[in-house]
């Protein structure tokens, strides 16, 4: 192979090549940037209208609204989902900061009388074999939340006076969830949305 | 050395994370299954032949005091095409790997490469030499996530045939480093004999 001679390590030298790199792969990336922008909004509004899906009954139509959260620093998201004109439930992204790491985002469905329709984990970094099972794709526990009032299904696990199965040493995971759940309830009804 | 020997060399001879011990983050913190840890694999092999095919192309041009900071802005560059495409086309692996993905840039396995081995050999080695890391890389990965998947979940690529909860400790990080330290052993009682 036979040795090609670098340029010397001189001052112009090093700003010329490190501009040409650094404007090249500017470039590069602003032109990926461009091609994928519309394929991730597109994925991120299936991902939003699954979410939806997993918690509300059919719907055809969302209004969405940012409302603050009755404690916390962030707000919720409500997306009140129509069907032929009438409301057939709310849909609030919430959350809670009080995962095993870290935030946990989740999906709650609102049917118009109040009760939970159905909850999906958007996000979490849970343990896996433990915390993760929170998640409807690891484990069905939350399923026992779907289809109760927490008027009367106190949003708390047992072994802190509620209603709530924790999750077998995962009791800090099942208490975030029911944090989360219980934030989106408290915050509907300040909203008005509890008769 | 001929090139098959420098394809098959990532494999056990130099396998990254068995002989050479590179690229440990991901390779501990992503492998709680098989095909996370194939996943990631093979996105580290995409950037690996990537970065190493540029930088062998640009050798010449670059002087040698600058050379570790333009293999970074490579690399960086090629880590967020990875992620940027992903997270438009394959948005499923995507959730599963996306935390990951930028680790891939701080994985001293591709600098390395480029540092040791592209900056000073041709174009068809190099490429080489990045696929056959590359595929090493993601073969010690798959086989860490197969060993922690079966021993921790009682399952193989999210098939279940052992029912209930197996050993949680083998997905927990100290089961990581457990099943690694065997399968490091392992692998050194082979490549001595």
């Amino acid at each position: 192979m036979s040795k090609q001679k670098k340029p010397e390590s001189t001052f112009p030298n090093m700003v010329l090549a490190l501009l040409l790199v650094t404007a090249i792969a500017g470039l590069a990336l602003g032109g990926v940037y461009v091609v994928t922008k519309e394929p991730i909004a597109a994925a991120k509004r299936a991902k939003l209208k699954n979410a939806l899906g997993k918690v509300l009954p059919e719907f055809d139509n969302t209004k969405t609204k940012k409302v603050p959260a009755i404690d916390g620093s962030d707000s919720l998201v409500f997306y009140t989902a129509y069907k032929n004109g009438s409301e057939v439930g709310t849909a609030i992204k919430t959350y809670t900061e009080k995962g095993y790491s870290g935030r946990i985002v989740i999906m709650v469905g609102f049917t118009p009388d109040n009760q939970i329709e159905r909850t999906a984990v958007l996000s979490h970094a849970e343990t896996p074999g433990l915390g993760d099972k929170i998640d409807k794709a690891k484990s069905d526990w939350s399923n026992q939340f779907n289809d109760k009032n927490p008027e009367q299904f106190e949003l708390k696990v047992k072994k802190d006076g509620g209603d709530v199965d924790a999750i077998t040493a995962a009791t800090i995971s099942s208490r975030a969830f029911c944090d989360a759940v219980r934030r989106a309830y408290k915050t509907y009804e300040k909203e008005g949305g509890v008769k | 050395m001929n090139q098959w020997q420098n394809f098959t060399k990532g494999f056990i001879k130099d396998n990254p994370v068995f002989v050479l011990l590179l690229g440990l983050c991901p390779a501990l913190g992503v492998t709680t299954s098989a095909i996370n840890g194939m996943g990631m694999g093979l996105a580290t092999t995409f950037v690996l032949v990537m970065s190493n095919t540029v930088v062998t192309l640009i050798k010449s041009f670059i002087p040698a005091k600058v050379r570790i900071p333009s293999f970074i802005v490579i690399i960086a560059s090629f880590v967020t095409i990875v992620e940027l495409v992903m997270q438009g086309f394959l948005p499923a692996l995507f959730e599963q790997l996306g935390l990951f993905i930028p680790l891939i840039v701080v994985n001293c396995l591709v600098l390395g490469r480029a540092e040791a081995f592209a900056s000073k050999n041709n174009f068809v080695s190099s490429v080489i030499d990045g696929l056959g890391m590359g595929l090493g890389f993601t073969f010690a990965l798959t086989l860490l996530g197969a060993v922690r998947e079966i021993l921790g979940s009682g399952a193989i690529f999210g098939w279940d045939f052992v029912q209930g909860d197996g050993m949680l400790v083998f997905v927990l990080a100290p089961g990581a480093f457990i099943a690694l330290g065997y399968l490091i052993a392992i692998m050194n009682k082979f490549n001595k004999a």
